[in-house]
């Protein structure tokens, strides 16, 4: 487990980088152009109030909405415009809000569906075990339907999924959200975990507070632009840039 | 005594016919939401492909059947419908029937609006006794074929990887697709299966009437749209399920109405649908309870 989970290669470029991304449904423009880059074992928080254009950029990273302008290029390729199971080859790995579990299929039908783009059984075989280490009781209820989990079970479940798929990027929408206070902590020490693996991250985050004093930096969303970015420090503090940017909702008591 | 063990035959016959079209309504619908009236093109080809292949052995016609009616299926995928998937639903429905009335009248001007009639195979018109029980044999081989394809596809969705694809595709698209699954191979495989399924109802139909129009297919693509809803659309144990009730309940009618009653046999049957769907708008099999795909 201590290995990471892919060697980091030294890249010349941002593993991520985003330019000028401009997401619109129909009349609605979600995101106005924004710029974010995201180097190699990085983790960065992307925070904001509701309707910032969080997920938005998400969606745009992965494949899942087309960008109405921007690029967006991962390790130097360019994957904006690709439908999303040809960003997943690129190494890009979402855990949508949500989650977005199969619930009528069983835990092990859902993690094996999130090695789909591998060829390598030998490879997935070992995964499959690290991540059921990981999230142990994925392992209790490996042949379960997985409507049946809780939902910190499901949550468990959607990030060892997508890690399944060995990305270089690891992208989680909300993670926390709805969860029990003490599967709060099991999530964000299990992102400050994969970060230590030497995974690259961007995470969603409500619980402003906690995403901004473990990520290396954060960038603060409002309708649709980046309005400031820096290191927990620069920006005064987690609860400090809660409190001015989000208002009282993103400040953890 | 006897009345009731005929009655079942037939009820098992018919209901082993809608169950399979039945299935190729809703094997399309539970990846693509799209209700593809143009299965029933896919039925017309492979009539006309048996048609026209009357010389040839039987296993090569049926070959060429199944041949054909796949591949017009991911044809039509490819053609007719992979522009419109982004679109309304509504636009779907519509193209889908755009499809079936052109191939349809195609159909009608190549080989003619009159019957085209071929004799599958003369076992399909023979038939047992057992006393006073009637069997004709195209009712057996319609229940094999029925219970072989439906298990197969049983088979296939829940023992293979590329099952395993398509019912995760079935439940959520994209976040299918953002695991990797390509959206272009699992429709055009869910098309090819609804192929398969379409080229086995051409061969049971016609071996049972003889002949081919060029609106061939209609009635079993409507009735297998009726047993799909009455099982639960997005749901393809739903899609058989409804199969079997349909033509049980429409075979029951049959033998219990009055003969003056009789040409309303259809009407009371849509009628009991209808009052179905008021009380249970999902179906008999309702998804999201694990029974999806
Ligand atoms: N599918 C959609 N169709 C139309 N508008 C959308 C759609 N998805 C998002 N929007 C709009 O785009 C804007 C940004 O939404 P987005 O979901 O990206 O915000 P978010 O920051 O993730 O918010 P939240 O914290 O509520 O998850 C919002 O105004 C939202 O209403
Ligand atoms: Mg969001």
């Amino acid at each position: 487990m201590a290995e990471p989970l892919l060697p980091v290669p030294l890249l010349p470029v941002p593993l991520l980088s985003v330019r000028g991304l401009t997401v619109r449904y129909g009349s609605v423009t979600a995101l106005h152009g924004i710029d974010l880059d995201v180097d190699a074992g990085e983790l960065v928080a992307l925070v904001g109030p509701n309707g910032a254009g969080k997920s938005s950029t998400l969606a745009a990273v992965s494949g899942l909405v087309r960008p109405a302008a921007g690029t967006v290029t991962v390790a130097g390729e360019v994957v904006s415009g690709l439908a999303p199971e040809r960003v997943v080859r690129h190494g890009v790995a979402l855990v949508p809000e949500g989650r977005n579990i199969f619930t009528a299929l069983t835990v092990a039908e859902n993690l094996a569906l999130g090695a789909t783009i591998r060829r390598d059984a030998a490879g997935v075989a070992a995964d499959l075990d690290r991540q059921l280490d990981r999230f142990p009781i994925l392992r209790d209820r490996y042949g379960q339907q997985a409507g049946l989990l809780s939902g910190g079970e499901q949550q468990q479940l959607a990030i060892a999924r997508a890690l399944m798929s060995r990305p270089r990027l690891l992208l989680l929408d909300e993670p926390s959200l709805g969860l029990a206070p003490r599967l709060v902590d099991l999530v964000f020490e299990t992102v400050a975990q994969l970060r230590r693996e030497g995974l690259t991250i961007v995470l969603v985050e409500q619980n402003a507070t906690r995403a901004v004093e473990l990520a290396d930096r954060t960038s603060v969303l409002r309708t649709g632009r980046i309005v400031r970015s820096g290191t927990a420090d620069e920006l005064g503090g987690g609860a400090a840039m809660a409190a001015e940017y989000l208002g009282e909702a993103g400040v953890t008591p | 005594m006897t009345t009731l063990v005929q009655a079942l035959v037939n009820a098992l016959n018919l209901g082993g016919l809608y169950a399979l079209y039945a299935l190729g309504v809703a094997m399309v619908f539970g990846i693509l939401r799209l209700v593809n009236f143009a299965h029933s093109s896919l039925i017309m080809a492979g009539g006309y492909t048996l048609v026209f292949t009357a010389s040839l052995p039987l296993v090569v016609r049926l070959a060429l059947t199944v041949a054909v009616c796949v591949a017009l299926a991911m044809v039509l995928e490819l053609v007719a419908f992979r522009g419109v998937r982004s679109a309304a639903p509504e636009t779907m429905l519509v193209t889908s029937f755009a499809v079936s009335m052109l191939l349809s009248s195609l159909a009608e001007s190549l080989f003619g609006a009159l019957p085209r009639s071929t004799d599958v195979d003369p076992v399909f018109r023979e038939s047992w006794t057992f006393g006073q029980i009637y069997l004709p044999k195209i009712n057996a081989v319609t229940v094999v074929v029925v219970v072989v394809l439906i298990g197969g596809l049983g088979l296939f969705l829940t023992r293979t990887p590329a099952g395993l694809r398509m019912r995760a595709a079935a439940e959520d698209f994209a976040t299918a697709r953002l695991l990797g699954v390509a959206a272009n191979r699992v429709i055009s495989l869910a098309f090819a299966i609804s192929g398969v399924l379409a080229a086995a109802a051409a061969v049971l139909l016609l071996g049972a009437n003889g002949s081919v129009t060029p609106t061939f297919g209609f009635n079993a693509v409507l009735f297998g749209l009726i047993a799909a809803v009455v099982g639960g659309l997005s749901s393809l144990r739903g899609a058989v399920a409804g199969g079997f009730v349909l033509g049980a309940a429409s075979q029951l009618l049959q033998e219990a109405l009055p003969v003056g009653l009789a040409p309303f046999r259809d009407a009371l049957l849509f009628a009991a649908v209808f009052c179905l769907l008021v009380v249970r708008p999902q179906g008999l099999i309702r998804s999201g309870q694990g029974v999806r795909v």
